[in-house]
């Protein structure tokens, strides 16, 4: 299979996180899509790292699961308190800082 | 040749039916799923580049820890309520997704680069092992190595601060009121963070508002028939 064809399966799965962030309103499911977008990003860099035989882009791309890892954690902590101070959960309604 | 394609197609549907489903879905728990779905496809396309560890990575780390940190917070928070639709994002974030995927695909398999249109560099053995990138972790890219270690106990660490229960963060503005209620049996349970809907003949349950106010702190009840909560917001 050529490498061309990883790279369009990576691009679409990328376009449709950036769409469910853009659309969704629940935080956990934007969260969710944001993996979405990590993981195309991460399909993209072991597609390069074997078109040019190098192993740097599956470094990369391990770097971005941890770097993933840490976003899911801090944002589900944040999801754990807006609800334990019983505000709507809805990304909406969340604009205290925009000032 | 003609078993890798084959098993590239099967995952790359997987892949996408999966990432549509996470956003699709309109229960939080069913998305969870669905990544997890996802993920492993993308594990399966991982090992067809060559890349088994960071496929074996993805399978462990991904659809095994960080999913099931997923499912118990959707089953804490309780992802049964849906939001309504509503808002010009809800059009214009899939137009806008739409027209980034068709330029990418547009330039991607239009474009005449000979290294897109290949088959990848040759083979070496022993590429993307546990041993090779291994190796290169400790030699190579030690740096970011120990730079992701320090990313991953900070974060661990600021989890822990911002979900932890906090004193004086349970008390509320003087005018709000403070409504205690019996929580149903299901509360808290699998079947909740999936929608299931309590039974019809089940009562709401009897629920005790407090107002807190300046003007005298009274408690009163409310029956438990007529009174139905409504959560604002939800999911």
């Amino acid at each position: 299979m050529a490498i061309g064809w990883y790279l369009v399966v990576s691009a679409l799965i990328f376009c449709i996180g950036a769409g469910g962030v853009l659309a969704r309103r629940n935080p956990l499911v934007i969260l969710l899509c944001l993996e979405l977008m990590l993981n195309g990003a991460n399909l993209a860099l072991v597609a390069f790292a074997r078109m040019w035989g190098g192993e740097a882009g599956q470094v990369f791309a391990l770097i971005v699961m941890v770097v993933a890892a840490c976003e899911v954690t801090v944002g589900l902590g944040l999801i754990v308190a807006m609800y334990r101070r019983r505000l709507p959960v809805d990304v909406d309604e969340l604009s205290e800082l925009h000032g | 040749m003609v078993l890798a394609d084959v098993i590239f197609f099967v995952a790359a549907i997987g892949v996408l039916t999966g990432a549509f489903g996470t956003v699709m879905l309109r229960n939080p728990f069913y998305s969870v799923l669905a990544l997890a779905f996802h993920l492993v496809c993308l594990a399966a396309l991982f090992m067809l580049l060559r890349a088994e560890f960071v496929a074996a990575a993805q399978v462990i780390v991904y659809a095994g820890a960080v999913m099931v940190l997923y499912v118990f917070v959707v089953s804490y928070v309780g992802g049964g309520e849906q939001l309504p639709s509503g808002g010009a994002l809800r059009v214009l974030g899939p137009m806008f997704a739409v027209a980034v995927a068709v330029e990418l695909c547009i330039a991607l398999l239009g474009s005449a680069l000979r290294g897109i249109r290949g088959q990848g560099a040759p083979f070496i053995p022993g590429f993307g092992t546990p041993g090779h990138i291994g190796t290169l972790f400790l030699t190579k890219f030690l740096f970011p190595f120990e730079l992701a270690s320090i990313l991953l106990l900070v974060a661990a660490i600021g989890a822990v601060v911002l979900a932890r229960r906090r004193r004086g963060l349970e008390e509320l503005a003087p005018s709000e009121l403070r409504v205690r209620a019996i929580q149903p049996a299901y509360t808290g349970t699998l079947a909740e963070a999936a929608g299931v809907r309590p039974r019809a003949g089940e009562e709401p349950p009897e629920l005790e508002i407090e107002h807190v106010g300046g003007a005298g702190a009274r408690v009163e009840r409310v029956g438990g028939a007529g009174a139905r909560v409504e959560r604002e917001g939800g999911w």
